[in-house]
Protein backbone atom coordinates (compact mmCIF):
# COMPACT_ATOMS: atom_id res chain seq x y z
CA UNK A 1 0.00 0.00 0.00
CA UNK A 2 3.02 2.24 0.62
CA UNK A 3 2.96 5.21 -1.71
CA UNK A 4 -0.43 4.59 -3.30
CA UNK A 5 -2.12 7.54 -1.64
CA UNK A 6 -1.19 11.17 -1.11
CA UNK A 7 -2.22 14.25 0.77
CA UNK A 8 -3.38 16.74 -1.84
CA UNK A 9 -4.34 19.81 0.15
CA UNK A 10 -4.66 21.45 3.54
CA UNK A 11 -7.19 23.82 5.07
CA UNK A 12 -7.34 26.00 8.13
CA UNK A 13 -9.52 28.47 9.92
CA UNK A 14 -7.81 31.33 11.71
CA UNK A 15 -6.44 30.29 15.10
CA UNK A 16 -7.84 32.54 17.82
CA UNK A 17 -8.36 32.70 21.56
CA UNK A 18 -12.12 33.19 21.26
CA UNK A 19 -13.64 32.24 17.93
CA UNK A 20 -17.18 33.25 18.81
CA UNK A 21 -18.26 30.49 16.46
CA UNK A 22 -19.58 26.97 16.78
CA UNK A 23 -17.14 24.08 16.45
CA UNK A 24 -19.23 22.84 13.53
CA UNK A 25 -18.76 26.14 11.75
CA UNK A 26 -15.00 25.91 12.25
CA UNK A 27 -14.87 22.29 11.09
CA UNK A 28 -16.89 22.96 7.96
CA UNK A 29 -14.72 25.93 7.02
CA UNK A 30 -11.45 24.03 7.41
CA UNK A 31 -12.76 21.03 5.47
CA UNK A 32 -14.04 23.22 2.65
CA UNK A 33 -10.76 25.14 2.56
CA UNK A 34 -8.76 21.91 2.34
CA UNK A 35 -10.88 20.54 -0.50
CA UNK A 36 -10.62 23.83 -2.35
CA UNK A 37 -6.88 24.00 -1.71
CA UNK A 38 -6.45 20.58 -3.30
CA UNK A 39 -8.35 21.67 -6.39
CA UNK A 40 -11.21 19.28 -5.70
CA UNK A 41 -14.94 19.90 -5.39
CA UNK A 42 -16.90 19.30 -2.20
CA UNK A 43 -19.17 16.83 -4.02
CA UNK A 44 -16.14 14.61 -4.61
CA UNK A 45 -15.62 14.05 -0.88
CA UNK A 46 -16.83 10.57 0.06
CA UNK A 47 -15.01 9.91 3.29
CA UNK A 48 -14.11 11.71 6.53
CA UNK A 49 -12.18 11.12 9.70
CA UNK A 50 -11.82 13.10 12.89
CA UNK A 51 -11.14 12.85 16.60
CA UNK A 52 -12.22 14.45 19.82
CA UNK A 53 -11.64 14.34 23.55
CA UNK A 54 -14.57 14.30 25.94
CA UNK A 55 -16.96 15.39 23.18
CA UNK A 56 -15.13 18.64 22.49
CA UNK A 57 -15.80 18.43 18.74
CA UNK A 58 -18.33 17.43 16.12
CA UNK A 59 -18.59 14.08 14.32
CA UNK A 60 -18.04 13.53 10.62
CA UNK A 61 -21.74 13.22 9.88
CA UNK A 62 -22.35 16.71 11.25
CA UNK A 63 -19.74 18.22 8.97
CA UNK A 64 -21.13 16.27 6.03
CA UNK A 65 -24.56 17.66 6.81
CA UNK A 66 -23.35 21.23 7.19
CA UNK A 67 -21.53 21.08 3.86
CA UNK A 68 -24.30 19.31 2.00
CA UNK A 69 -22.04 16.45 0.95
CA UNK A 70 -23.33 13.41 -0.88
CA UNK A 71 -22.95 9.92 0.49
CA UNK A 72 -19.94 9.11 2.66
CA UNK A 73 -18.35 5.74 1.97
CA UNK A 74 -16.33 5.85 5.17
CA UNK A 75 -16.24 7.77 8.43
CA UNK A 76 -13.99 7.30 11.41
CA UNK A 77 -14.61 9.25 14.61
CA UNK A 78 -12.03 8.52 17.28
CA UNK A 79 -12.10 9.34 20.98
CA UNK A 80 -8.45 10.27 21.08
CA UNK A 81 -6.30 13.33 21.43
CA UNK A 82 -3.07 14.12 19.69
CA UNK A 83 -2.35 10.45 19.03
CA UNK A 84 -4.87 10.47 16.20
CA UNK A 85 -3.87 12.63 13.21
CA UNK A 86 -1.22 10.43 11.56
CA UNK A 87 -3.26 7.36 12.50
CA UNK A 88 -6.33 8.78 10.73
CA UNK A 89 -4.43 9.94 7.65
CA UNK A 90 -2.82 6.50 7.39
CA UNK A 91 -6.25 4.85 7.63
CA UNK A 92 -7.54 7.26 4.99
CA UNK A 93 -4.62 6.32 2.74
CA UNK A 94 -5.51 2.64 3.12
CA UNK A 95 -9.13 3.42 2.35
CA UNK A 96 -8.39 5.20 -0.90
CA UNK A 97 -5.72 2.64 -1.85
CA UNK A 98 -8.31 -0.13 -1.46
CA UNK A 99 -10.80 1.86 -3.51
CA UNK A 100 -13.32 2.01 -0.67
CA UNK A 101 -13.49 5.78 -1.04
CA UNK A 102 -11.86 8.32 -3.34
CA UNK A 103 -11.47 11.53 -1.38
CA UNK A 104 -11.17 11.40 2.40
CA UNK A 105 -10.85 14.51 4.53
CA UNK A 106 -9.32 14.30 8.01
CA UNK A 107 -9.97 17.22 10.33
CA UNK A 108 -9.70 18.44 13.91
CA UNK A 109 -11.94 21.26 15.11
CA UNK A 110 -12.39 22.66 18.59
CA UNK A 111 -12.88 25.73 20.69
CA UNK A 112 -9.86 24.64 22.66
CA UNK A 113 -9.32 27.96 24.36
CA UNK A 114 -12.76 29.50 24.86
CA UNK A 115 -14.55 26.16 25.32
CA UNK A 116 -13.50 22.90 26.98
CA UNK A 117 -9.74 23.07 27.57
CA UNK A 118 -7.84 19.82 27.36
CA UNK A 119 -5.22 21.20 29.72
CA UNK A 120 -7.61 20.98 32.64
CA UNK A 121 -10.06 18.38 31.30
CA UNK A 122 -10.91 15.39 33.48
CA UNK A 123 -10.63 12.26 31.40
CA UNK A 124 -13.11 9.45 31.90
CA UNK A 125 -11.70 6.11 32.96
CA UNK A 126 -10.64 3.95 35.86
CA UNK A 127 -7.36 5.79 36.38
CA UNK A 128 -8.78 9.16 37.38
CA UNK A 129 -9.55 8.16 40.98
CA UNK A 130 -5.80 7.97 41.71
CA UNK A 131 -5.03 11.38 40.15
CA UNK A 132 -7.73 13.96 40.52
CA UNK A 133 -8.26 13.77 44.31
CA UNK A 134 -4.56 14.54 44.97
CA UNK A 135 -4.22 17.54 42.65
CA UNK A 136 -2.59 15.56 39.84
CA UNK A 137 -5.20 16.69 37.40
CA UNK A 138 -3.72 18.37 34.35
CA UNK A 139 -2.27 16.93 31.18
CA UNK A 140 0.84 19.03 31.47
CA UNK A 141 1.58 17.43 34.84
CA UNK A 142 1.53 13.98 33.23
CA UNK A 143 3.88 14.92 30.41
CA UNK A 144 5.96 16.85 32.94
CA UNK A 145 6.26 13.71 35.07
CA UNK A 146 7.82 11.97 32.08
CA UNK A 147 9.98 14.98 31.25
CA UNK A 148 11.49 15.14 34.73
CA UNK A 149 12.59 11.52 34.55
CA UNK A 150 13.75 11.90 30.94
CA UNK A 151 15.93 14.90 31.77
CA UNK A 152 17.33 13.12 34.81
CA UNK A 153 18.22 9.90 33.01
CA UNK A 154 19.63 11.53 29.90
CA UNK A 155 21.55 14.24 31.74
CA UNK A 156 19.68 17.12 30.11
CA UNK A 157 18.02 20.16 31.57
CA UNK A 158 16.32 23.52 31.28
CA UNK A 159 18.67 24.82 28.55
CA UNK A 160 17.71 21.83 26.41
CA UNK A 161 13.98 22.38 26.83
CA UNK A 162 14.52 26.08 26.29
CA UNK A 163 16.39 25.53 23.04
CA UNK A 164 13.27 23.89 21.61
CA UNK A 165 11.01 26.79 22.62
CA UNK A 166 13.46 29.41 21.38
CA UNK A 167 14.09 27.69 18.05
CA UNK A 168 10.45 27.15 17.24
CA UNK A 169 9.64 30.78 18.00
CA UNK A 170 12.03 31.75 15.19
CA UNK A 171 9.90 29.76 12.76
CA UNK A 172 6.70 31.24 14.16
CA UNK A 173 7.83 34.69 13.09
CA UNK A 174 7.41 33.45 9.51
CA UNK A 175 3.97 31.94 10.17
CA UNK A 176 1.06 34.36 10.14
CA UNK A 177 -1.21 31.71 11.69
CA UNK A 178 0.94 31.38 14.79
CA UNK A 179 -0.40 32.68 18.08
CA UNK A 180 2.98 33.32 19.63
CA UNK A 181 5.12 35.23 17.16
CA UNK A 182 7.14 37.43 19.49
CA UNK A 183 10.84 36.49 19.60
CA UNK A 184 12.08 34.55 22.60
CA UNK A 185 15.65 34.40 23.86
CA UNK A 186 17.05 31.66 26.05
CA UNK A 187 17.59 34.18 28.86
CA UNK A 188 13.95 35.26 28.61
CA UNK A 189 12.91 31.63 28.66
CA UNK A 190 14.98 30.86 31.75
CA UNK A 191 13.59 33.95 33.49
CA UNK A 192 10.02 32.70 33.13
CA UNK A 193 8.61 31.28 36.37
CA UNK A 194 7.64 27.63 36.48
CA UNK A 195 4.10 26.65 35.66
CA UNK A 196 4.70 23.07 36.70
CA UNK A 197 8.37 22.27 37.28
CA UNK A 198 10.04 21.33 34.87
CA UNK A 199 7.83 23.43 32.56
CA UNK A 200 7.72 27.17 32.13
CA UNK A 201 5.07 28.97 30.10
CA UNK A 202 7.02 28.69 26.86
CA UNK A 203 7.39 24.92 27.29
CA UNK A 204 3.64 24.58 26.90
CA UNK A 205 1.45 24.66 23.83
CA UNK A 206 -0.89 27.60 23.25
CA UNK A 207 -4.50 26.42 23.47
CA UNK A 208 -6.59 27.83 20.62
CA UNK A 209 -9.93 27.86 18.92
CA UNK A 210 -9.79 26.72 15.34
CA UNK A 211 -9.80 23.88 12.86
CA UNK A 212 -7.44 22.23 10.43
CA UNK A 213 -8.01 19.61 7.73
CA UNK A 214 -6.10 17.62 5.13
CA UNK A 215 -7.36 15.85 2.00
CA UNK A 216 -6.25 12.31 1.12
CA UNK A 217 -6.75 10.78 -2.30
CA UNK A 218 -5.02 8.31 -4.58
CA UNK A 219 -1.56 9.26 -5.77
CA UNK A 220 -2.76 8.96 -9.34
CA UNK A 221 -5.53 11.47 -8.73
CA UNK A 222 -3.31 13.74 -6.68
CA UNK A 223 -0.91 14.12 -9.60
CA UNK A 224 -3.60 16.00 -11.53
CA UNK A 225 -4.55 18.38 -8.73
CA UNK A 226 -3.50 21.84 -7.63
CA UNK A 227 -0.26 21.03 -5.79
CA UNK A 228 2.48 18.41 -5.95
CA UNK A 229 1.35 15.32 -4.02
CA UNK A 230 2.65 14.64 -0.51
CA UNK A 231 2.94 10.88 -0.90
CA UNK A 232 1.94 8.85 2.15
CA UNK A 233 4.93 6.56 2.15
CA UNK A 234 4.28 4.88 5.48
CA UNK A 235 2.24 5.23 8.61
CA UNK A 236 2.20 3.59 11.96
CA UNK A 237 0.18 3.60 15.17
CA UNK A 238 1.62 2.14 18.31
CA UNK A 239 0.57 1.62 21.89
CA UNK A 240 3.47 0.22 23.85
CA UNK A 241 2.98 -2.48 26.50
CA UNK A 242 0.68 -1.64 29.42
CA UNK A 243 -0.36 1.77 28.07
CA UNK A 244 -2.63 2.46 31.03
CA UNK A 245 -6.28 2.72 31.93
CA UNK A 246 -6.98 6.04 30.22
CA UNK A 247 -5.21 8.92 28.52
CA UNK A 248 -3.85 10.26 31.81
CA UNK A 249 -2.83 6.98 33.47
CA UNK A 250 0.74 5.84 33.02
CA UNK A 251 1.52 4.03 36.25
CA UNK A 252 2.13 0.73 34.47
CA UNK A 253 4.36 2.23 31.77
CA UNK A 254 7.85 1.01 32.47
CA UNK A 255 10.09 3.71 31.03
CA UNK A 256 9.10 7.39 31.15
CA UNK A 257 12.15 8.27 29.05
CA UNK A 258 10.88 6.48 25.94
CA UNK A 259 7.46 7.11 24.43
CA UNK A 260 5.62 5.44 21.53
CA UNK A 261 8.12 6.84 19.00
CA UNK A 262 10.73 4.36 20.25
CA UNK A 263 8.25 1.53 19.71
CA UNK A 264 7.10 2.40 16.18
CA UNK A 265 10.40 3.62 14.71
CA UNK A 266 11.48 0.40 13.02
CA UNK A 267 8.08 -0.29 11.46
CA UNK A 268 7.68 3.33 10.36
CA UNK A 269 10.99 3.56 8.54
CA UNK A 270 10.94 -0.06 7.40
CA UNK A 271 7.61 0.32 5.61
CA UNK A 272 8.86 3.45 3.86
CA UNK A 273 12.18 1.93 2.89
CA UNK A 274 14.11 4.87 4.33
CA UNK A 275 16.11 5.43 7.47
CA UNK A 276 16.35 8.25 10.00
CA UNK A 277 19.36 9.60 8.11
CA UNK A 278 17.22 10.13 5.00
CA UNK A 279 14.80 12.53 6.70
CA UNK A 280 14.92 16.11 5.41
CA UNK A 281 12.20 17.67 7.56
CA UNK A 282 10.75 16.65 10.93
CA UNK A 283 7.45 17.74 12.41
CA UNK A 284 7.48 16.34 15.95
CA UNK A 285 4.37 16.54 18.12
CA UNK A 286 5.06 19.22 20.68
CA UNK A 287 2.32 19.82 23.19
CA UNK A 288 5.37 20.45 25.39
CA UNK A 289 9.04 21.01 24.59
CA UNK A 290 10.14 17.71 26.10
CA UNK A 291 8.17 15.66 23.58
CA UNK A 292 10.29 17.12 20.79
CA UNK A 293 13.47 15.95 22.51
CA UNK A 294 11.96 12.54 23.25
CA UNK A 295 10.67 12.23 19.70
CA UNK A 296 14.01 13.13 18.11
CA UNK A 297 15.68 10.46 20.22
CA UNK A 298 12.88 7.93 19.89
CA UNK A 299 12.89 8.10 16.10
CA UNK A 300 16.67 7.82 16.00
CA UNK A 301 17.07 11.27 14.43
CA UNK A 302 19.79 11.84 17.01
CA UNK A 303 21.40 9.72 19.69
CA UNK A 304 20.06 8.90 23.13
CA UNK A 305 20.58 11.87 25.42
CA UNK A 306 21.80 14.02 22.54
CA UNK A 307 18.59 15.75 21.52
CA UNK A 308 19.19 18.90 23.53
CA UNK A 309 22.67 19.35 22.13
CA UNK A 310 21.26 18.57 18.69
CA UNK A 311 18.71 21.38 18.95
CA UNK A 312 21.20 23.78 20.55
CA UNK A 313 23.64 23.16 17.69
CA UNK A 314 21.14 24.70 15.27
CA UNK A 315 20.43 21.39 13.55
CA UNK A 316 16.67 21.97 13.75
CA UNK A 317 16.76 25.49 12.28
CA UNK A 318 15.90 26.25 8.68
CA UNK A 319 19.57 26.21 7.69
CA UNK A 320 20.35 23.21 9.88
CA UNK A 321 20.59 19.63 8.80
CA UNK A 322 17.08 18.72 10.01
CA UNK A 323 14.61 21.61 9.99
CA UNK A 324 12.11 20.70 12.70
CA UNK A 325 8.67 22.05 13.59
CA UNK A 326 8.92 24.59 10.84
CA UNK A 327 5.61 26.33 11.54
CA UNK A 328 6.50 27.03 15.14
CA UNK A 329 4.80 23.83 16.22
CA UNK A 330 1.97 23.43 18.65
CA UNK A 331 4.06 25.53 21.04
CA UNK A 332 3.81 28.66 18.93
CA UNK A 333 1.31 28.08 16.14
CA UNK A 334 -1.34 26.67 18.43
CA UNK A 335 -2.76 23.46 19.84
CA UNK A 336 -4.77 21.83 17.06
CA UNK A 337 -3.77 18.49 18.59
CA UNK A 338 -1.29 17.67 15.88
CA UNK A 339 -3.57 18.09 12.89
CA UNK A 340 -1.62 21.26 12.10
CA UNK A 341 1.60 19.31 12.64
CA UNK A 342 0.55 17.02 9.79
CA UNK A 343 -0.57 19.95 7.66
CA UNK A 344 2.81 21.66 8.12
CA UNK A 345 4.57 18.47 6.99
CA UNK A 346 2.35 18.43 3.89
CA UNK A 347 3.15 22.08 3.09
CA UNK A 348 6.87 21.38 3.43
CA UNK A 349 6.83 18.30 1.20
CA UNK A 350 4.74 20.20 -1.35
CA UNK A 351 7.29 23.01 -1.29
CA UNK A 352 4.74 25.54 -0.09
CA UNK A 353 6.49 26.66 3.09
CA UNK A 354 7.24 30.14 1.78
CA UNK A 355 9.79 31.96 3.97
CA UNK A 356 10.03 28.92 6.24
CA UNK A 357 10.42 26.34 3.46
CA UNK A 358 13.11 23.74 4.15
CA UNK A 359 15.64 23.65 1.29
CA UNK A 360 15.49 19.87 1.09
CA UNK A 361 12.03 18.37 1.47
CA UNK A 362 11.90 14.98 -0.22
CA UNK A 363 11.34 13.03 3.00
CA UNK A 364 9.41 14.32 6.00
CA UNK A 365 8.58 12.53 9.23
CA UNK A 366 5.61 13.65 11.29
CA UNK A 367 4.42 12.35 14.65
CA UNK A 368 1.17 12.48 16.62
CA UNK A 369 1.10 12.01 20.36
CA UNK A 370 3.23 12.43 23.45
CA UNK A 371 3.24 9.45 25.77
CA UNK A 372 2.21 5.78 25.74
CA UNK A 373 0.52 5.67 22.36
CA UNK A 374 0.68 7.67 19.19
CA UNK A 375 1.20 7.52 15.48
CA UNK A 376 3.57 8.76 12.81
CA UNK A 377 3.98 9.01 9.05
CA UNK A 378 6.64 9.36 6.43
CA UNK A 379 5.58 11.75 3.66
CA UNK A 380 7.66 12.07 0.52
CA UNK A 381 7.70 13.97 -2.71
CA UNK A 382 6.48 12.04 -5.78
CA UNK A 383 9.78 10.35 -6.53
CA UNK B 1 1.01 20.57 55.78
CA UNK B 2 -1.76 23.07 55.37
CA UNK B 3 -4.26 20.21 55.30
CA UNK B 4 -4.60 18.26 52.10
CA UNK B 5 -7.22 19.77 49.85
CA UNK B 6 -10.80 18.92 49.23
CA UNK B 7 -10.76 18.31 45.52
CA UNK B 8 -12.73 15.71 43.61
CA UNK B 9 -13.45 12.64 45.71
CA UNK B 10 -12.15 9.23 44.67
CA UNK B 11 -14.82 7.17 42.96
CA UNK B 12 -13.98 3.58 43.86
CA UNK B 13 -14.99 0.88 41.40
CA UNK B 14 -15.33 -2.87 41.78
CA UNK B 15 -11.60 -3.32 41.29
CA UNK B 16 -10.40 -0.51 43.53
CA UNK B 17 -12.77 -0.62 46.49
CA UNK B 18 -10.39 -2.81 48.48
CA UNK B 19 -7.57 -0.29 47.92
CA UNK B 20 -9.56 2.59 49.33
CA UNK B 21 -10.90 0.46 52.18
CA UNK B 22 -7.32 -0.50 53.02
CA UNK B 23 -6.11 3.09 53.14
CA UNK B 24 -8.84 3.88 55.63
CA UNK B 25 -7.10 1.41 57.96
CA UNK B 26 -3.66 2.75 56.99
CA UNK B 27 -2.95 -0.38 54.97
CA UNK B 28 -1.41 -0.35 51.52
CA UNK B 29 -2.95 -3.38 49.84
CA UNK B 30 -1.53 -4.43 46.49
CA UNK B 31 -2.85 -7.13 44.22
CA UNK B 32 -0.31 -9.88 43.67
CA UNK B 33 -0.71 -12.23 40.72
CA UNK B 34 -1.45 -15.81 41.69
CA UNK B 35 0.40 -17.12 38.64
CA UNK B 36 3.52 -15.04 38.02
CA UNK B 37 3.69 -13.49 41.47
CA UNK B 38 4.08 -9.89 40.35
CA UNK B 39 2.46 -7.26 42.55
CA UNK B 40 0.59 -4.58 40.66
CA UNK B 41 -0.99 -1.14 40.89
CA UNK B 42 -3.51 0.15 39.99
CA UNK B 43 -5.94 -2.68 40.77
CA UNK B 44 -6.94 -4.63 37.67
CA UNK B 45 -9.15 -7.64 36.98
CA UNK B 46 -6.17 -9.56 35.61
CA UNK B 47 -2.39 -9.46 35.60
CA UNK B 48 -0.92 -6.92 33.14
CA UNK B 49 2.06 -9.22 32.61
CA UNK B 50 0.55 -12.72 32.33
CA UNK B 51 -3.22 -12.01 32.12
CA UNK B 52 -4.01 -14.40 34.95
CA UNK B 53 -7.23 -13.54 36.73
CA UNK B 54 -6.12 -15.13 39.98
CA UNK B 55 -4.63 -12.85 42.55
CA UNK B 56 -4.42 -12.23 46.25
CA UNK B 57 -3.74 -9.17 48.34
CA UNK B 58 -0.39 -8.37 49.86
CA UNK B 59 0.28 -5.56 52.29
CA UNK B 60 3.13 -3.23 51.41
CA UNK B 61 4.95 -1.21 54.05
CA UNK B 62 4.80 1.60 51.49
CA UNK B 63 8.48 2.44 51.33
CA UNK B 64 9.99 3.35 48.01
CA UNK B 65 11.98 5.82 45.96
CA UNK B 66 11.04 8.77 43.78
CA UNK B 67 10.83 7.61 40.16
CA UNK B 68 9.77 11.08 39.04
CA UNK B 69 7.89 14.13 40.26
CA UNK B 70 6.31 17.41 39.25
CA UNK B 71 5.83 20.57 41.27
CA UNK B 72 2.81 22.72 40.52
CA UNK B 73 3.38 26.45 40.89
CA UNK B 74 0.07 27.63 39.42
CA UNK B 75 -3.40 26.19 39.99
CA UNK B 76 -3.94 23.16 37.77
CA UNK B 77 -7.45 22.39 38.90
CA UNK B 78 -9.99 24.03 41.21
CA UNK B 79 -9.58 23.39 44.92
CA UNK B 80 -5.79 23.38 45.13
CA UNK B 81 -4.99 27.10 44.96
CA UNK B 82 -4.03 27.40 48.61
CA UNK B 83 -1.57 24.51 48.44
CA UNK B 84 0.79 26.02 45.91
CA UNK B 85 3.45 25.12 45.29
CA UNK B 86 2.95 21.40 45.81
CA UNK B 87 4.70 18.29 44.55
CA UNK B 88 3.23 15.04 43.26
CA UNK B 89 5.70 12.17 43.14
CA UNK B 90 5.61 8.87 41.33
CA UNK B 91 6.99 6.59 44.02
CA UNK B 92 8.36 3.19 43.07
CA UNK B 93 7.59 0.90 45.96
CA UNK B 94 10.19 -1.62 47.08
CA UNK B 95 7.81 -4.34 45.82
CA UNK B 96 7.88 -2.87 42.30
CA UNK B 97 4.61 -1.06 41.59
CA UNK B 98 4.55 2.71 41.21
CA UNK B 99 2.07 4.87 43.09
CA UNK B 100 1.24 8.56 42.96
CA UNK B 101 1.25 10.67 46.06
CA UNK B 102 1.69 14.21 47.29
CA UNK B 103 4.95 15.05 49.02
CA UNK B 104 4.07 16.61 52.36
CA UNK B 105 5.12 18.66 54.11
CA UNK B 106 6.40 20.54 51.05
CA UNK B 107 9.98 19.36 50.61
CA UNK B 108 12.32 19.50 47.66
CA UNK B 109 12.73 15.98 46.32
CA UNK B 110 14.93 14.43 43.65
CA UNK B 111 14.76 11.31 41.56
CA UNK B 112 15.90 8.40 43.69
CA UNK B 113 15.03 9.92 47.08
CA UNK B 114 13.76 7.40 49.63
CA UNK B 115 10.20 8.03 50.71
CA UNK B 116 7.95 6.78 53.49
CA UNK B 117 4.16 6.57 53.49
CA UNK B 118 1.84 8.81 55.46
CA UNK B 119 -1.94 8.86 55.72
CA UNK B 120 -4.34 11.77 55.89
CA UNK B 121 -7.96 11.30 56.83
CA UNK B 122 -10.35 13.34 54.73
CA UNK B 123 -13.97 13.29 55.85
CA UNK B 124 -14.92 10.42 53.54
CA UNK B 125 -11.63 8.90 52.38
CA UNK B 126 -8.04 8.46 53.40
CA UNK B 127 -5.20 9.81 51.30
CA UNK B 128 -1.83 8.14 50.94
CA UNK B 129 0.96 10.68 50.68
CA UNK B 130 4.69 10.52 51.10
CA UNK B 131 7.39 12.16 53.16
CA UNK B 132 11.15 11.85 52.81
CA UNK B 133 12.16 8.65 54.59
CA UNK B 134 14.34 10.55 57.04
CA UNK B 135 11.50 12.83 58.12
CA UNK B 136 10.22 12.26 61.66
CA UNK B 137 7.11 10.09 61.52
CA UNK B 138 5.39 12.02 64.27
CA UNK B 139 5.90 15.58 63.12
CA UNK B 140 3.51 17.49 65.39
CA UNK B 141 2.31 19.70 62.54
CA UNK B 142 1.44 16.63 60.52
CA UNK B 143 -0.23 14.91 63.41
CA UNK B 144 -2.36 17.99 64.04
CA UNK B 145 -3.38 18.15 60.40
CA UNK B 146 -4.20 14.48 60.32
CA UNK B 147 -7.50 15.03 62.01
CA UNK B 148 -6.65 12.44 64.65
CA UNK B 149 -7.13 9.54 62.26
Amino acid sequence: MSGMAAVAGVGYTPFTRASGRSVLSLAAEAVANAVNDAGLRLDEVDGMGSFMLSDDSVPCVAVSSALGLGQLRTTLDLQLGGQAPCHLVWQAAHTVARGDARVVVVYRALNGRSGARVGSMRFAGMGGQYRYPIGYGAYLMYVGMWAQRFLHETGQGAEDLGAVAVGQRVYAQENERALRREPLSLDEYLAEPYVVDPYRRSDCTAEVDGACAVVVTSLERARDLAHPPAVVSSGCYRAGPRPGLDIGDHLLWEDYTRNYTSWLRDDLFGRAGVGPGDVDVAEIYDCFTSTVLMGLEGLGLCGRGESGAFVRSGACALDGRLPTNTGGGLLAEGYLHGMNTVAEAVLQVQGRGGPRQAPHHDVAVVTSGALMDGSAMILTTDR
Amino acid sequence: MSGLPAGPLPEPDLESAVWWDGLREHKILLQQCGECGRPRFPPLPSCPWCASATCHLMESPGHGTVYSYVTAHVPMSPGYETDLPYTVATVELAEGPRILGRVEPPTPVAVGDRMAPRFFAHPTWTELYFAPANAPADDPALAAADGGA
